[in-house]
């Protein structure tokens, strides 16, 4: 690679659809002028500003927090949902990982259940309508006292801690050959059914859960595992296997 | 929709009933090896196991039948798992790729379709050739235990002395190398069996038991064709 302070250019071909009803197709651009410590989307807001000053429409993405814990952000370049890096979100990507002068590939997350809204803005309310069907708790779990007067065992705490760090941003779907959201809603039935007050509605919760979600139109898993592999926060393909003991349990019991 | 009808067929329970019976089929080809290597052994050896296996009379028909029911369920889930996966995802993106470990997208893991719809039209084939092939009413007569029998094993020579099928048989086994190359350790998966620390014994058993099953079967056609002695319709073998 050149030297690694000197600004870098790039040639992206970008996913344009102005609508959910119209068409799209990938639009080239050339960006310049990029420092390579910026992340992927100020590089996107230096595009942008660039696309208004000509008086063109600017591409529309998502972000917030820009820090990887909101899980709004996320596109796919060169086909990898977060991009190549592992373990990041795309708000945690920085150009330093993009060779000078190549050619980077921008699109949505793709699933029929993540209809795109505008450009690369796609509509994630399928994962809202599976966590409102079940992955939720209706105990009433007390104020943190009370919480700590139940002994979890440390492992069991940071095993369901490693469910829970899920920032719902689809990355496991994008990435799914069969666009499956079972790294999903494992994730969010196993950081629950760890602890005594998820346990309570376990059989409810695995039935709700899977039934929304096939409803949503999400495919079915065929255990590639690429999913891990995508995920910002590693979460593992463990979860998938709670989700079917889960399931397995609540259908014969 | 909780219907238990629609249980087993949603998306989970789906693959679940694709885990179960895929390892109730990989332990039908162990015990099928098993007895097949007999061929290595000898026309006496061969035509007495499965004569043997004829004795348990309506045995057979609750096996076979057991097993009709096995590869229907089997393709019928997995199918069904592939035709969803059309649905879910209409448009594709211009690029779409791995990222790597730890994710196990392999060729195998993209062709089980392929070389699963392979393996239906074969075992259909299979079973016609040597299940409903000629028997003793069509002179296909060997001595077990001073009785006449059905002599199998000189169909299956006659049948691997073609190097057509042959060919056609060795070819099929390696694709069924690769159907459990996948299958093997995701089956396991698909039924929650797998923890962080089977998950990666299984993975890596997977090969192992992927390859021992595609050479043990495809090794037989092989040395029939190279080695056996054309049949005649005699039962001697060397040794015996
Ligand atoms: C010798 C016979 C066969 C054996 C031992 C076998 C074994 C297996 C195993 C162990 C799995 C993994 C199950 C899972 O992922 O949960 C599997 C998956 C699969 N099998 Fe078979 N199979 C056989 C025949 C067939 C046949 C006849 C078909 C016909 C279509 C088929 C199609 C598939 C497909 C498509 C999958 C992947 C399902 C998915 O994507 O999740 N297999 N097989
Ligand atoms: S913007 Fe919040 S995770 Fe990327």
């Amino acid at each position: 690679m050149s030297n690694a302070r000197q600004p870098r250019s790039y040639t992206l071909r970008v996913w344009r659809q102005p609508s959910s009803t119209t068409e799209g197709k990938l639009v080239e651009y050339a960006v310049s002028d990029i420092d390579p410590d910026s992340s992927f989307l100020e590089m996107l807001d230096h595009l942008n500003e660039n696309l208004v000053k000509k008086n063109e429409e600017p591409i529309a993405f998502d972000s917030d927090c820009r820090e990887g814990i909101c899980g709004t952000c996320g596109v796919c370049i060169d086909g990898r949902p977060h991009g190549p890096i592992p373990h990041v979100t795309t708000c945690a990507l920085r150009m330093r990982d993009f060779a000078d002068r190549s050619t980077i590939v921008v699109e949505p997350f793709r699933a029929k259940s993540f209809p795109v809204v505008k450009d690369l803005v796609v509509d994630r309310s399928a994962f809202d309508r599976i966590i409102e069907a079940g992955g939720y708790v209706s105990v009433n779990a007390g104020s943190a006292p009370e919480a700590n007067m139940i002994p979890i065992g440390k492992d069991i705490a940071e095993s369901a801690m490693d469910s829970a760090v899920c920032i719902g941003c689809g990355a496991c779907v994008a990435s799914c050959p069969n666009a499956s959201a079972s790294l999903f809603v494992g994730a969010k039935m196993r950081q629950m059914v760890l602890l005594p007050q998820g346990a309570v509605e376990r059989k409810h919760r695995a039935l709700a859960m899977v039934e929304r979600m096939d409803r949503e139109g999400f495919g079915d898993c065929s255990n590639h595992g690429e999913c891990e592999a995508a995920c910002p926060k590693a979460i593992s393909i463990e979860n998938i296997a709670t989700l079917r003991r889960e399931y397995m349990k609540a259908i014969f019991r | 929709m909780n219907t238990p009808r629609f249980r087993l067929w949603s998306s989970v329970g789906k693959k679940i009933l694709t885990g179960l019976t895929g390892i109730a089929l990989m332990a039908f080809i162990v015990m099928h090896l098993l007895g097949n290597l007999t061929l290595l052994v000898g026309a006496d050896a061969f035509n007495g196991y499965t004569e043997s296996l004829h004795e348990l009379g309506w045995l057979v028909i609750v096996a076979e039948l057991g097993l009709i029911a096995l590869f229907g369920l089997h393709a019928i889930s997995a199918v069904q798992v592939w035709l969803d996966k059309g649905k879910a995802r209409k448009q594709h993106n211009s690029l779409m790729r791995t990222k790597g470990a730890p994710s196990k997208q392999t060729i195998a893991s993209r062709s089980m379709i392929v070389t699963g719809a392979v393996l239906l039209v074969f075992v259909v084939v299979h079973v016609i050739q040597f299940r409903f092939g000629p028997s003793i009413e069509q002179g296909y007569v060997a001595v077990v235990d001073g009785a006449p029998a059905r002599d199998l094993h000189r169909l299956v020579v006659e049948t691997f002395k073609n190097p057509v099928w042959t060919g056609i048989y060795v070819a099929v086994m390696l694709l069924l190398g690769f159907h459990l190359r996948h299958g093997f350790w995701s089956a396991f998966q698909s039924i929650g069996a797998l923890g962080p620390k089977l998950r990666p014994l299984a993975y890596s058993v997977a090969v192992v038991f992927a390859v021992a099953m595609a050479v043990g079967f495809l090794i037989l056609p092989l040395y029939l064709f190279l080695f056996a002695s054309v049949p005649s319709g005699a039962v001697a073998m060397a040794g015996h």
